[in-house]
């Protein structure tokens, strides 16, 4: 997490190297060289330079709304929160590794595995588990998850020790294109908000025009009524978090792929879905989509400012829209 | 006509058991008699979990505020003592109770934000508080920044004439600090928010349309246990006598554990979080080697008493028996000549 990801991202972004941080205090040598150059130039360079901050932290943006689209989607259907959220992403990044290592495949379509295995897992916990823990009490299911984390933390530093692992998915890894003169988009982070866009596209068409999200809407209005119209809630709750597992597991091998990951990074996942949730509004799929972007592009424009407030910035931006507009800023109202 | 009655908390097995921990507490301040420098930081570490564990209660079990972010205020308690200590030459143990007022103070508006999250993202929420503190505290120079700072030997020995000394002085400060805690808890309970508290417990619909103000019993139990927890983070940093973000936010450390204790020892009781932590201590003398197995089987075990036993420990044992350790029942008792009539 923290300043290593951002640095892996900055690899992607080939004219930032060439662009030296003029507006910094203590950095006086810099300002002096480019006092020689025309003011013109400096004055270009910055905005794309800026232009490419923010381009970073949109497509970044999608990797957050695929943490917060799993979140959002069971907090919808059964009001749960899952605490192991964020542990359950790095451990489909570990899954991705084990497959990719001991299959050969390209890490990319890793995907292919990793996907149900997680839907699986999802189930499995729900029926198994987490069903037991829904109820009018809140304490339960945040206490059951949060061991749950712990659980899944400890159980992957036993295996996989605390060393931080990086996915390899060879040159598409650097490639990157000109989108104007001086930025540049990296084939990977573009693949990535590209993918996040589909699966969250592909929620809301699930949601809204299937059986299937029939079934998820009418538990989240009323629980009972649902039970006496034939449905099993303890079926469609374990089909919605097999399917929140499922985007955990894409959002999981595009961790594994585009940043070094170790076991102790789950939380923090954890806290940016939650943060992009709460910022796109609940309960609305495109929203969550909003937030991320929002999330993203604060913590760019917050490391590029001073490294150190990368996460600062995104958790000001989060605690800033609580205070004005705690219904977030694309609410939809819901049952 | 209105019969004469009063209300009384106290039952056989609570005298018996408020007996106990007078005695028992006697015994621990005496301690520096009896024991090592060993027993000594061991017993300290032991009041600094009770007490923490005991005020995560009131906040989770009582208030139903599940917070998993109460490492804020441990970290933010460790660093004002540093602070104030260090750069503004305030004496380390009167830091203490101020670490618990700056948390207070601070407590008010995080809760105003809080408390806009529903049940569930209000535990997430003041996890991402707490990561504000860590990050802002990291940005402190300072005070060492992101790989923290001593405290000077200079102010370490200035607190007493001797090693030996200051080691029981924080001794005794940190039993205190329990017994103080655990009082406060005692008689907040027994008060009318003590009631107000137990309704919400059972059943908050049913507190508010009784004219319970859940929200501002709430608020007050949040800036309570802020204010009490930042005072027991400062002293275990004054016992450490060193603190850095990562340690002074940790949430296994300072919220973790306490959770686990508090659910194996029993949600939701003032004896639970006492019992948890005990028990917490003797499986860590035996199996701390595990390392990060250790934390694996504590969670699964909270895990499994949270859906067999959800009363923990001592919740099982108080509806078997009918226990109480302290005085914190009411039964009304009318009077003799009103029973005549």
């Amino acid at each position: 997490m923290r300043v290593r990801e951002w640095s892996n991202r900055l690899s992607t972004a080939h004219s930032r190297a060439s662009v030296k941080p003029v507006y910094r205090s203590e950095s006086n040598g810099s300002e002096q060289r480019h006092e020689t150059t025309a003011p013109g130039i400096l004055k270009n360079e910055i905005a794309m330079e800026w232009i490419n901050i923010i381009i970073q932290g949109v497509l970044i943006g999608g990797l957050y709304a695929m943490f917060a689209a799993g979140l959002a989607l069971i907090f919808g259907v059964m009001r749960l929160v899952n605490i192991a959220h964020g542990d359950l992403i790095v451990l489909a990044a570990y899954i991705a590794l084990m497959t990719s290592d001991t299959l050969g495949l390209n890490p990319l379509l890793a995907i292919i595995v990793v996907v149900p295995i997680m839907a699986a897992i999802g189930y499995g916990l729900q029926r198994a588990l987490l069903n037991r823990t829904l109820g009018d009490d809140v304490l339960p299911p945040l206490l059951v998850t949060f061991g749950l984390s712990v659980i899944i933390q400890n159980a992957l530093l036993e295996f996989f020790t605390a060393d931080s692992r990086r996915l390899r998915a060879g040159a598409i890894e650097v490639a990157s294109f000109p989108l104007m003169e001086g930025v540049w988009i990296g084939v990977l982070p573009l693949l990535q908000f590209v993918v996040a866009v589909v699966v969250i596209g592909a929620l809301q068409v699930l949601f809204y025009r299937t059986a299937f999200g029939r079934a998820f809407r009418a538990t989240s209005d009323d629980q009972s009524v649902a039970q006496l119209m034939g449905l099993d809630n303890r079926h469609v709750f374990a089909l919605a978090m097999a399917l929140s597992l499922a985007i955990v597991a894409v959002a999981g091998v595009f961790i594994a792929v585009r940043t070094n990951f170790d076991p102790a990074i789950g939380p923090a996942r954890l806290i940016f879905g939650f943060e992009a949730v709460i910022i796109g509004g609940l309960g609305s799929m495109w929203g969550t989509l909003a937030g991320g972007i929002i999330l993203g592009v604060s913590q760019a424009i917050g490391a590029q400012i001073n490294p150190g407030w990368q996460l600062l910035a995104g958790h000001l931006a989060f605690l800033l829209v609580l205070a004005l507009r705690p219904e977030g800023l694309f609410p939809k109202v819901k049952g | 006509m209105i019969a004469s009655f009063k209300v009384e908390h106290a039952s056989r097995s609570s005298r018996f058991g408020t007996a106990a921990f007078a005695a028992g507490f006697v015994l621990l301040a005496a301690a520096p008699v009896w024991g090592g420098r060993d027993d000594l930081r061991l017993l300290s570490e032991i009041y600094a979990y009770v007490a923490l564990a005991s005020l995560w209660n009131l906040l989770a079990g009582y208030a139903g505020l599940v917070s998993v972010g109460q490492q804020a205020y441990v970290g933010l308690g460790g660093y004002v003592l540093f602070a104030s200590a260090i750069l503004a030459g305030l004496h380390p143990l009167l830091a203490v109770p101020v670490a618990g007022a700056v948390a207070a103070v601070l407590a008010l508006p995080i809760a105003g934000l809080m408390f806009r999250l529903r049940g569930h993202y209000f535990a997430i929420g003041t996890w991402v508080v707490a990561e504000v503190f860590r990050l802002i505290a990291s940005q402190i120079s300072a005070l060492g920044g992101g790989s923290g700072v001593s405290l000077p030997a200079g102010i370490v020995t200035a607190m007493a004439s001797s090693r030996q000394l200051r080691e029981f002085l924080m001794y005794w400060v940190a039993l205190a600090l329990m017994i103080v805690v655990l009082a406060a808890i005692v008689l907040l309970l027994r008060s009318r928010y003590g009631l107000a508290l137990t309704a919400i417990r059972d059943n908050e619909l049913a507190a508010r349309s009784n004219g319970v103000d859940v929200t501002r019993t709430k608020l007050v139990v949040y800036v309570l246990t802020a204010l009490g927890t930042a005072m027991i983070g400062a002293l275990i940093f004054l016992q450490k006598l060193r603190i850095s973000p990562d340690t002074a936010f940790s949430v296994n450390d300072w919220t973790a554990f306490v959770i686990f204790m508090t659910v194996i020892g029993g949600i939701g009781r003032v004896e639970g979080p006492i019992i948890g932590t005990i028990v917490f201590f003797l499986l860590r003398r035996t199996l701390a080697d595990l390392g990060s197995l250790y934390l694996l089987m504590l969670g699964a075990v909270a895990i499994a008493v949270m859906l067999l036993a959800p009363k923990g420990i001592w919740g099982f044992l108080a509806e078997r028996f009918g226990w109480q350790l302290l005085p914190l029942e009411r039964r009304l008792r009318f009077g003799a000549d009103t029973r005549t009539t």
